[in-house]
């Protein structure tokens, strides 16, 4: 958190799961370049995720969207920035900005194809029907996360959300590749520049 | 893999002429720009990969939550579908058995 008691304060909501380790340095890099151009930013732990004392297990998408409107109000944020499927909390009547949005269907297939594909490497088969099913009945254990049946229902079929009132940044104006790709977490101060100066040019207008 | 990518290479003039090598290269270009962004090395390296280049258990940071971005932005930027039966150690061993899928994959989508 960087809090100056500063006009311009921005919620910034993080990706999810095995993206938001791949994007920890690049958000937090944003927010230091924020905060020397006069904005105060803050990223909060969702609840069961990091320091969080709530299970994981428990959460829903419904209350993590509340967490995210609640850590916003408490913050007096004026602005909100997303990172991927972190624009599924975005509190619609904040303004700001999605960057690389998308929803949650591609995030939770890609974490059922790892746990497919460390399965097979174990000589077992488990098919991504198979866990889909099991991850809407039961919950399910995906990477190491332990999500319970009705975040993984809300998350696996969840669309790329509307904008509202934010702005989306897509990665080609960003430049580079997206580092949520990486197979290894990584910085990038350039991507980190590029998503600054568009945030800071936009509070400062707005 | 033998005889094939000696085989695509001779044809690549030919198939210029027919109009067919775009969409090939289209589908090495985008599979290329993917590795790039996954692997996070610089165009120029991912530049020299060649059929035989090891992928899936030559690379230590492909391990199989890489893969599985791997597989499902290849989905996104390919439009395709990739199935289950689809993922074998062949397929992911080297980069010209990926891009052999691909090129598969793309033409029966």
């Amino acid at each position: 958190m960087f809090n100056q008691m500063r006009e311009k304060r921005l919620l910034v909501l993080p990706a999810l799961f095995d993206e938001a380790n791949k994007l920890r340095r690049l958000t937090v890099e944003i927010m230091r370049r924020l905060d020397m151009s006069g904005v105060d930013s803050f990223l909060p732990d969702l609840p069961g995720c990091n320091d969080s004392l709530q299970p994981l297990h428990t959460q829903t998408l419904a209350n993590w969207q509340h967490a995210a409107a609640e850590a916003g109000k408490l913050f007096d944020a004026t602005h909100v920035l997303s990172f991927r499927s972190g624009a599924l909390l975005a509190p619609s009547d904040v303004p700001g900005w999605q960057y690389a949005p998308h929803g949650g269907k591609s995030l939770i297939r890609s974490m059922m194809r790892a746990r497919s594909i460390a399965a097979r490497e174990a000589g077992r088969e488990e098919t991504l029907a198979g866990i889909e099913a099991s991850g809407r009945q039961d919950g399910i254990n995906l990477a190491g996360w332990r999500i319970g049946p009705e975040l993984f229902a809300a998350l696996a079929d969840a669309d790329k959300p509307g904008t509202g009132a934010q702005t989306e940044i897509a990665q080609a104006e960003v430049g580079g590749g997206g580092l949520w790709l990486r197979a290894e977490p990584d910085e990038d101060h350039e991507q980190a520049d590029a998503i600054a100066a568009i945030v800071a040019v936009g509070v400062a207008v707005s | 893999m033998t005889g094939e990518p000696v085989t695509d290479s001779n044809e690549d003039t030919a198939d210029k002429a027919s109009g067919l090598a775009p969409s090939r290269q289209v589908i090495d270009d985008k599979l290329r720009g993917i590795l790039c962004d996954v692997l996070g090395l610089d165009a120029d390296h991912v530049e020299t990969f060649d059929a035989d280049t090891g992928l899936f258990g030559h690379l230590p940071e492909l391990d199989s939550m890489a893969v599985a971005g791997l597989l499902t932005e290849m989905e996104d930027r390919l439009e395709i579908i990739i199935e289950d039966d689809d993922v074998d150690g062949e397929m992911l061993e080297t980069y010209g058995g990926l891009l052999a899928f691909a090129e598969a994959k793309t033409v029966a989508g």
